[in-house]
């Protein structure tokens, strides 16, 4: 939802990105507030992932213009877990998993790390398990994961479950949701998009990539940003998923290098 | 170093051999004696015999080391750390020799030392001690039966089925000490008994331990055997385990090696009858100068067999690890199924790995899949971890941990499992 008193948490201008030498990002402006919903879509290798991944601090990735700043300060300064520490969460497209590493181990250490960033109490394994037991309602999710290697022979959605549960134990201020409609379900999309927006309050703020309008359905986005060959060449409201949902992306390109060509 | 003076040095070894006990078994004489013969045609591997490419032992050869006069003293405090709730039986021995001050039993099967054991027992140790860990072609082998006297003996009657599992905790004490433990397990028809073997040091000097376990699993029988060797750091370990494994039996070992200096361990599992299944577990995790090696070998002899192996290495500073897993399926195995896999974790630019899986296969429809892998840390794992908010030490520390619990995840004894587990942690978090 848009507040008019939302502060902003992200802010990106011109960021420029290149991965093995090749440019992706080709300068991307994007203003994320508190409170708000925002879908970012584009057709396949228009840089969604990226962009979610650079501001994650994913290492495969060199950052080679540009600003983002993140609750007023330069993101580009902290290493991935001082982001992650500082409110930061992105869900994974493909959630590694880790064999011999105990999911409820995985999440306690993850959320004693964010706690005691916090000022908070840690919870030791007994109060950590009632507590995330809880958390697993949310999102319909039987407690044997807990016991299991973390995500190892999770079925896609019980992989992207297992993400919401650590967006809802971490609880970020800005969550980061890369794809995590692909492999769903349609039950299993209900579930997730239902923990999503229960997590979603004012003071926090949610960018949803995806490909497609199906999860916008269920999560409303307050703005959706077009990508396309590293930049954003459109950003509009709800309406303009169900748009892309019929026409396809050709258009929103056409009209973008129409507009280029005008511009030029 | 020439042959002449390694052939000096293991008889140089036997002359530290106490006098035979007075035994009226011709059989248990006979056998010592054939040993001792082996012993004196022998010589202490080099790196150009095939078995000993990658595993120098030429530093064991500094030192004359000798069996231990005087037992030292310690007290049931002394390792109250080792002992493990679980077991039903423990036999302690300390430098090689057996204490009964620190031992117990209350064991379902027939638990003994083997001296203690050669009255009631004869018959069966004279069909399985000494047949199954070939010694005349092995100088270490030879060089434990020469010395054959206290060890320890387990036979599972038939279709008795053990609960409790037997510990045989072997402790160092003593430096340049050389130690010679030996263990025979009999499990009769039907029968279920777990092993586990645990060798621990109270000192961090020079000294030598050569163990030789049998194993003999007879029909629809099953043992696990865990073995863990976390010697000191100048240790010198070399071990032989030879298992035989008969119809329908089974056998189920995890083996870590955490300590020595430089440490061998041979495994060699015979499936001599149809359906016999076994599956094998190894982990190294060692660091500094340390040098691990495991030689295993699975003998697949007859149809419808069954093996699994996973052999992980861990190795930090400039420590060297190797592996060479050996399949064998001979042609009257068919149906064999058996799997291998190797994968190493290389955590320094100076850590070394050799690992070499090794298929001789005989027979034509078998399904035999094996795999190794060599690397450092998946950066991709450490990403996720650190974007949880692990700082990047944290997050190696539990990957590193990671690889090696999925080994002692498989060791079926909880309070052992749990120690093991904060052992790896702790390397784990020393390594990086």
């Amino acid at each position: 939802m848009i507040y008019q008193d939302g502060k902003t948490l992200l802010d990106v201008r011109g960021l420029r990105a290149t991965v093995n030498g090749i440019e992706i990002l080709k300068g991307i402006d994007l203003t994320v507030k508190s409170g708000e919903v925002h879908a970012i879509m584009g057709p396949n290798g228009s840089g969604k992932s990226t962009l979610a991944k650079v501001l994650a601090g994913h290492p495969a990735y060199e950052v080679t213009g540009g600003t983002v700043l993140f609750q007023g300060a330069n993101l580009f300064d902290l290493k991935p877990e001082e982001r992650a520490r500082a409110g930061l969460f992105l869900g994974f497209q493909y959630p590694i998993e880790i064999p011999g590493v105990a999911n409820s181990q995985f999440l306690r250490l993850a959320y004693n790390t964010i706690q005691v960033e916090r000022g908070k109490d840690e919870l030791d394994p007994l109060e950590f398990d009632d507590f995330v037991r809880e958390k697993m309602k949310l999102l319909e999710m039987n407690p044997d994961f807990l016991d299991r290697s973390v995500n190892e022979g999770f079925s896609g959605g019980e992989k992207k479950r297992n993400e919401i549960l650590q967006m809802a134990l971490l609880e970020p201020h800005l969550a980061i949701l890369d794809e995590t409609d692909s492999g769903l379900d349609i039950d299993a999309l209900r579930v997730v998009a239902g923990g999503v927006n229960q997590l979603a309050n004012k003071d926090n703020a949610i960018v949803l990539v995806t490909h497609y309008q199906r999860l916008l359905n269920y999560i409303v986005p307050d703005y959706v940003h077009v990508m396309d060959a590293g930049r954003v060449i459109k950003t509009g409201g709800k309406e303009l998923a169900v748009e892309l949902e019929t026409r396809g992306y050709d258009w929103v390109s056409a009209e973008y290098k129409a507009g280029a060509g005008a511009r030029a | 170093m020439t042959v002449v003076a390694t052939h000096n040095y293991l008889t140089g070894l036997l002359a530290g051999r106490p006098a035979a006990p007075a035994t009226p078994l011709a059989w248990f004489n006979d056998l010592r004696a054939h040993a001792v013969d082996r012993v004196g045609a022998a010589t202490v591997p080099t790196t150009r015999d095939e078995d000993w490419r990658f595993t120098d032992i030429s530093p064991l050869t500094k030192i004359s080391f000798q069996p231990v006069r005087a037992m030292l003293a310690l007290a049931a405090a002394d390792i109250g750390r080792f002992v493990l709730p679980e077991a039903g039986a423990r036999l302690t021995f300390v430098d090689g020799v057996y204490a009964p001050q620190l031992s117990s039993n209350d064991s379902t099967a027939e638990v003994s030392t083997i001296a203690a054991g050669l009255g009631p027992y004869g018959a069966v140790m004279q069909n399985h001690l000494g047949r199954h860990a070939a010694f005349e072609n092995n100088a270490f082998a030879a060089l434990n039966t020469a010395f054959l006297n206290d060890g320890a003996m387990i036979v599972v009657p038939r279709n008795v089925a053990v609960a409790a599992p037997v510990h045989l905790l072997f402790i160092a004490t003593q430096p340049e000490a050389a130690s010679y433990p030996r263990c025979l397990v009999v499990a009769e028809a039907g029968s279920t008994v777990s092993l586990i073997e645990d060798f621990v040091s109270f000192q961090d000097k020079a000294y030598f331990t050569n163990a030789v376990t049998e194993i003999a699993v007879a029909d629809n029988a099953r043992v696990s055997h865990v073995r863990v060797q976390r010697e000191g750091a100048q240790a010198f370990h070399i071990a032989n385990c030879a298992v035989s494994l008969a119809h329908a039996s089974r056998y189920e070992s995890v083996s870590v090696a955490f300590g020595a200096r430089i440490s061998r361990y041979n495994l060699n599992v015979e499936q001599t009858a149809e359906g016999a299944e076994c599956s094998i577990d190894g982990l190294a995790l060692i660091g500094s100068t340390q040098l691990a090696d495991t030689h295993t070998c699975i003998d697949h002899g007859k149809p419808h067999g069954v093996s699994r192996q996973q052999h992980k290495c861990i190795v930090d500073g400039s420590a060297h690890a190797v592996f060479n897993g050996k399949i064998m399926v001979r042609q009257d195995a068919q149906l064999t199924n058996s799997s291998q896999s190797s994968r190493n974790l290389l955590l320094s630019a100076k850590a070394r790995v050799d690992t070499k899986p090794q298929l001789e296969i005989f027979a034509d429809d078998v399904k035999c899949a094996h795999g190794a892998t060599v690397g450092q840390l998946d950066a991709d794992e450490v990403f996720y971890l650190k974007s949880r908010g692990l700082s990047d030490t944290a997050a190696r520390n539990l990957l590193t941990y990671a690889f090696g619990a999925e080994i002692i995840d498989r060791i079926p004894v909880a309070s052992l499992k749990h120690t093991l587990e904060q052992t790896v942690l702790a390397q784990t978090s020393r390594l990086s």
